[in-house]
Formats: structure tokens, C-alpha cells, sequence
């Protein structure tokens, strides 16, 4: 027997849990103010994950999952985009419609049960929210074949949990995204948990970054821990996508620091242990840890910090409580460009009963 | 001008609204230099290139799940699924997706696909090639389910399709691909998708069917017509959204109604149509609804597959049945 092919997949860190930069900072950290602004997303998605799971706790919106841990990952993402690039979700990526252009209280209003939530003004090309796992990751190859068709030089992100890498529609959209060198970056958010099954269980690969392997892709695996990492990999991958050099799978390795949504109860299979090692990684204190060090943080600028972020999301919470209901009408207006007739009858018939 | 079979007019309706629209663009498997397992994209990829005429690795739900991106960026994708029975891997897409993007969006995003198949037994072909399951999608709300039954209307209904905003599943029956040819004039004209064909005129009973089975009703409409009854001939053609008011109509007209459909009885299109006949006409019926279908049964393989679909015969006992009512 010979050897034929090898492989390998690539680790990328920047910023060690303590803060200690393990590589030299990419080009873009060095810019004034780069990682302030990093942080400073970061800090406000953690603001307003909780106000999210105190809204749900009180009854005034509906099933949440917070990203808390994760906003390493998605701010990393949402810095490296640009605007003419499509951002495809799947639903736990608040971060990164912020940073798109989607409004507080319009995630609210999602999260709340209201269609609108989805209308993003700023992002029209990005797709809503996605909650059926991994059919996401061939609506982003689609986008990217219709760019590709364009001769368009810009590019798609989509992201998924470690569990969506499980299923069929993410290989199927790895090979087809590989065989046709569409411009479109996969990341995979491995936050240890698909609701209550461990990222061990998922499967047996050492990594889900060799994935891209069979799909003759490229796999890197990054520390989602680390904004600054992630920032960079996303950020070469888009560049190498926008200039026809085909798709990236990214692994992002964080920890769910939360319940899967406010319909779950974490504290029912995580080990205890376990969460409070992850507490030590997370992103936000690392980061903050590595700008006191290099005297761009403080305590005075944290507490400023703080407040700013949490009167921009009362402010959206105030908006989001005093949107008006859509009328009745509204489920059926939008089922098709022109309404069937048989359906016209029961929007008319929907309107009386509200009456 | 030269008369054309139904796939042909497929082919045709392809190649004018390619040539018109350069956002037309084709996806499937061995729809390429092969020009499809039905030749429906016979010569296409040598006329618009590989870019517009695409070869895909072969996986139904990614088919689907690309189709919903392209269109959601303004592209108009068709789709080729090989056969109906390999469509339910991309069931997920369709239904949790494709159907929904405008409305999840409030109409910021849209999704106009067709999906076509090819569907239906008759042609003696393998195990799941035989498929006539159009009732689970007429049951998606978001979705338009068409399905012609001659060249002409083929090539009128696709054309309709593919200028269609929402997504439409375009449903071909097989079996008649190549059974009439007719003169289809190659000239863009689209037809109506929310409305029914009156095939025939009559004032005894009402004739309601689709797709390949329609040919058999006609016959039975003929043989009928030698007896001294004469049918209204319906071919509904959209079974989603349905055109009530012409079956309505003809009802009021004739009193009777026998529907012919080739898929399974139960949860069938045709129930839906006896439901609305009671609405809207129960006073004016002077006999039960009568249904001829295929049974509630696995479609049986090719030695028994004649067995299982709607004869002429079964037709006309149908419509005996609601003779023997005043």
C-alpha cells in the first residue's frame, strides 16, 4: 500500500485565556480602536441576552437562546462581513444581526412572535433566522451560486451548532459548495452542547473542521474564544471567497455558558466542573484582560461601557413593548404576491372574527 | 408548423422563457448534455451553456435548498427532480422553506422556483418511479401545485410558472409525454394558474380530473356520449389554488360529479373537491359526489400498475352511479 493524499487541519489562537497574545496580532487588531470596538459588541450582545431571558422569565417574550460565551464568535463574524455580503443565520447569531444592521427591538419582536423581526431594513439581503437545523447551509450555497452566476465579487457567511454538522444537508451543501467553488464561508459554532448532547456524541472526528476534508475544502479550526482569531479567519476566508477561491469551513470552539434556550435547563446534564473551567475561557474577560494589559481598558471606561449598553437595549425593550399587533390580515398578506381567491374569503372571514 | 409531444412542449416553454430572461436558470440531475431521463431539457445545455443548464451533484434536498437561495436572490431557478418519488428528501426544504420565505420576511424576500417532476404510473417503470402524490403539497399553504395534461397547456402552464412570484411545484404526468402531439404555437403566451379547462361541454354530469388520468376521462366522456350522456369535461389543471367556481358552475349545472384521480383516495385532492361541492352546491347535487382513484394501497409494481389506475371503465361506473339518482 501507498500513501495517496494527506491531510491535516490547522489550530488558530491569538489571544491565550489569559489574555497573553500566543501569535502576533493580526493587521486589522493593530488599528486604533479595532479591538475596543470588538469588546464593546461584545459586551453589549451579553447585556442583551439577559434582558432577553429577563423578558421571556416575565412573560413578555417568547423562547430564547442566548449566546452567551459564544460572542466571540459572532462579533468576530459580524466584524469581518461587509456589507455587501449576504449573512445567512441559524438562530442564535443575535451578535451578528446586530452588527448587520437588525435592530434591538426587531430581535425582540422575532423572539416575541412577530414576523416583522424579520424584515431587516439595513441587511435585505440576508436570510431570517433559521430554525430547522442545517437547511440553512444550502440556501448560503444557493446565495453564493447566484453571486457566482453574477460574476459578483462579494461573498456568504452561514453559521450552525456542532449538532447541524451532523446532518445531510451540511455535507450535501460542503460537496456542492467544494464542486462548484462557490464563494461561501461554513462556520460551525461548537459550543460542547446540541441542546443536551455533547459535542463527543456527535461524532467520532477529532474535529469538525475536518469535515472540509471529503469536500476538498479547506478546515481550519479557530478558538472562538477569541474574537481577535476569529475575526481574522472569517475575514480571510471572505477574502479568499470574494476573489473566486471557493468556500472555508471554520470551526469555532467555544462553550455554551447557558441553558440551549429559556426552554431548557442546562443544569440537568452539564457537568458542573465542566461550566466553571469554561467560565475561565470565555471571550469577554479574556479580551478585556489582554486591553487593561495594554492600557486601552479600565474600570471607569467598563462602567461607562455598561450603562451606554444597557439604556440602548431599555430603550429598544421600551419600543419593542409598545409596538402595535399586527392585524389579523397580516398572516394572510404574505403567503403569496397575489392572493388566491379561496384565500381572500378567509382573510375576510379571519378580519370578522376579530371584530 | 410542426405538431409536439407534451415533453417537447416542456422543452419548448424551457427554451423561450431562457432566451427571454436571463435569470431562467436550470438545475438538476443528468438534465445536461443528457438532456434529462425524459430528454424535457433535451438540447438545452448545448444551446445555453453549462452555467445556465447545471449538472448537480446528485442530492435531492440540496436540488431544493440551492433552488430557495438562487431564487431568494432574484435568480429564477427550475428545478428538475428525477422522478416524484425521489422529491421527499427535499420535502424539508419546500415545505419549512421555500413556502414561507415571503411571509417569514414580510415579502422581503421571496422564493419564485418552479420545482418540476415528472409523476404518475403507467410506464412500466422500477419501484418509487411511479408516484402520484400531489395532495401533499396542494396541503402547504405557500405553495402552488400545477399539472398539465396536453402539449398545449404544458407549455402555456410552465411558462406561467416560471413568471410566478411564489413557488410553484409543476407536476408532469409521465404517461401522456408522449401520447398526443399538437400544434404549440412557440409564442410566450402563458396561461392562468388559478383557473380550471373546460375540456368538454355537457349537461348531465361533471367530469373533474388532472394530469394523466385526464385522457382516460375524455374516453369515458365519449363512450358516455353514445349512451345519450353528456359530460362537462374538467381538467382542473391547479390543484393549488384551486378554481372552484368553474367546477361549482358545472355542477350547479349538471348536478353530478365524478372526480378521477390516479393518487390514493384518502386525504386525495379529489376529497377536497367533494368538500367544496357540499359548501357551495349540496342543493343543486342530484347524486352523491362520486370518486374513482387509485387505492389507498402501495402503488403496485409494473405487472399489476394498470389495476391500481383509474380504466375508462371505472370511469363510467362512476358516473352510472350517479345516474341512478333522479
Amino acid at each position: 500500500m501507498s500513501r495517496i493524499a494527506e491531510f491535516s487541519i490547522e489550530y488558530q489562537q491569538c489571544l491565550a485565556a489569559t489574555g497573553e497574545l500566543v501569535t502576533p496580532l493580526p493587521a486589522f487588531a493593530t488599528q486604533a480602536g479595532a479591538l475596543i470596538e470588538l469588546y464593546e459588541w461584545m459586551v453589549l450582545l451579553r447585556v442583551f441576552d439577559a434582558k432577553a431571558i429577563n423578558l421571556q422569565r416575565t412573560g413578555k417574550m417568547g423562547t430564547y437562546p442566548s449566546s452567551l460565551g459564544q460572542e466571540g464568535v459572532f462579533v468576530g463574524i459580524g466584524d469581518a462581513m461587509q456589507a455587501t455580503d449576504v449573512f445567512v443565520p441559524y438562530y442564535r447569531d443575535s451578535g451578528v444581526l446586530l452588527q448587520r444592521g437588525a435592530t434591538i427591538s426587531q430581535l425582540l419582536q422575532y423572539w416575541g412572535g412577530d414576523e416583522r423581526g424579520s424584515d431587516f431594513k439595513e441587511c435585505p439581503e440576508d436570510f431570517p433566522i433559521c430554525v430547522p437545523i442545517a437547511t440553512q447551509f444550502l440556501h448560503a450555497a444557493g446565495i453564493a451560486t447566484a453571486i457566482k452566476y453574477r460574476h459578483q465579487k462579494r461573498a456568504v457567511v452561514v453559521t450552525g451548532g456542532d449538532g447541524s454538522s451532523s446532518k445531510g444537508d451540511f455535507y450535501e451543501a460542503l460537496n456542492v459548495a467544494g464542486e462548484w467553488q462557490l464563494p461561501v464561508v461554513f462556520i460551525i459554532n461548537n459550543n460542547q452542547w446540541a441542546i443536551s448532547v455533547p459535542r463527543t456524541a456527535q461524532t467520532h472526528c477529532k474535529t469538525i473542521a475536518q469535515k472540509a476534508i471529503a469536500a476538498g475544502i479547506p478546515g481550519i479550526q479557530v478558538d472562538g474564544n477569541d474574537a481577535i482569531a476569529m475575526r481574522d479567519a472569517v475575514d480571510q476566508a471572505l477574502q479568499r471567497a470574494r476573489n473566486g477561491e471557493g468556500p472555508t469551513l471554520i470551526e469555532a470552539v467555544t462553550y455554551r455558558l447557558c441553558d440551549h434556550t429559556t426552554a431548557d435547563d442546562a443544569t440537568r446534564y452539564v457537568p458542573k466542573e465542566q461550566i466553571e473551567k469554561a467560565w475561565q475561557e470565555e471571550p469577554i474577560r479574556r479580551l478585556r484582560q489582554y486591553l487593561e494589559q495594554h492600557h486601552q481598558w479600565d474600570e471607569k471606561k467598563e462602567q461607562q461601557l455598561q450603562q451606554r449598553c444597557q439604556e440602548q437595549v431599555n430603550a429598544a425593550v421600551e419600543e419593542y413593548i409598545a409596538t402595535p399587533l399586527q392585524p389579523v390580515s397580516s398572516i394572510f398578506d404574505y403567503m403569496y404576491e397575489t392572493l388566491p381567491k379561496s384565500l381572500q374569503q378567509q382573510r375576510q372571514a379571519a378580519e370578522q372574527e376579530g371584530r | 408548423m410542426a405538431e409536439i409531444t407534451m415533453v417537447e412542449a416542456v422543452t419548448q416553454a424551457l427554451a423561450y422563457e431562457m432566451q427571454q430572461d436571463k435569470d431562467v436558470v436550470l438545475m438538476g440531475e443528468d438534465i445536461g448534455l443528457n438532456g434529462g431521463v425524459f430528454r424535457a431539457t433535451d438540447g438545452l445545455y448545448k444551446r445555453f451553456g453549462a452555467e445556465r443548464v447545471i449538472d448537480t451533484p446528485l442530492a435531492e434536498t440540496m436540488i431544493a435548498g440551492l433552488a430557495i437561495g438562487m431564487a431568494a436572490q432574484g435568480l429564477k431557478p427550475v428545478v428538475e427532480f428525477q422522478f416524484m418519488g425521489f422529491i421527499y428528501p427535499a420535502l424539508d426544504q419546500l415545505i419549512n422553506h421555500a413556502a414561507r420565505l415571503r411571509n417569514r420576511t414580510r415579502g422581503r424576500l421571496t422564493c419564485p422556483m418552479v420545482a418540476r417532476a415528472p409523476f404518475g404510473g403507467g410506464i412500466h417503470a422500477p419501484e418509487h418511479h411511479s408516484e402520484s402524490t400531489e395532495a401533499l403539497f396542494a396541503h402547504i399553504p405557500g405553495l402552488k401545485v400545477v399539472i398539465p395534461s396536453s402539449p398545449a397547456r404544458a407549455y402555456g402552464l410552465l411558462l406561467a410558472a416560471i413568471r410566478d412570484p411564489d413557488p410553484v411545484i409543476f407536476l408532469e404526468p409521465k404517461r401522456i409525454y408522449r401520447l398526443v402531439k399538437q400544434d404549440v404555437p412557440d409564442d410566450g403566451k402563458a396561461l392562468p394558474l388559478e383557473k380550471c379547462f373546460v375540456l368538454r361541454e355537457g349537461s348531465d354530469v361533471t367530469l373533474i380530473s388532472w394530469g394523466a388520468s385526464m385522457h382516460e376521462t375524455l374516453q369515458a366522456a365519449d363512450q358516455l356520449a353514445e349512451q345519450g350522456i353528456h359530460a362537462d369535461v374538467i381538467d382542473v389543471a391547479s390543484i393549488k389554488p384551486l378554481d372552484i367556481d368553474t367546477i361549482v358552475a358545472s355542477v350547479a349545472k349538471t348536478g353530478r360529479a365524478v372526480i378521477v384521480h390516479e393518487a390514493a383516495r384518502t386525504g386525495g385532492v379529489g376529497a377536497e373537491i367533494a368538500s367544496l361541492l357540499n359548501e357551495h352546491c349540496l342543493l343543486s347535487l342530484l347524486a352523491p359526489v362520486q370518486r374513482v382513484t387509485g387505492f389507498d394501497t402501495v402503488m403496485p409494481y409494473l405487472k399489476l400498475e394498470k389495476k391500481y389506475l383509474p380504466s375508462v371503465n371505472r370511469i363510467i361506473e362512476g358516473v352510472m352511479k350517479t345516474m341512478e339518482f333522479a
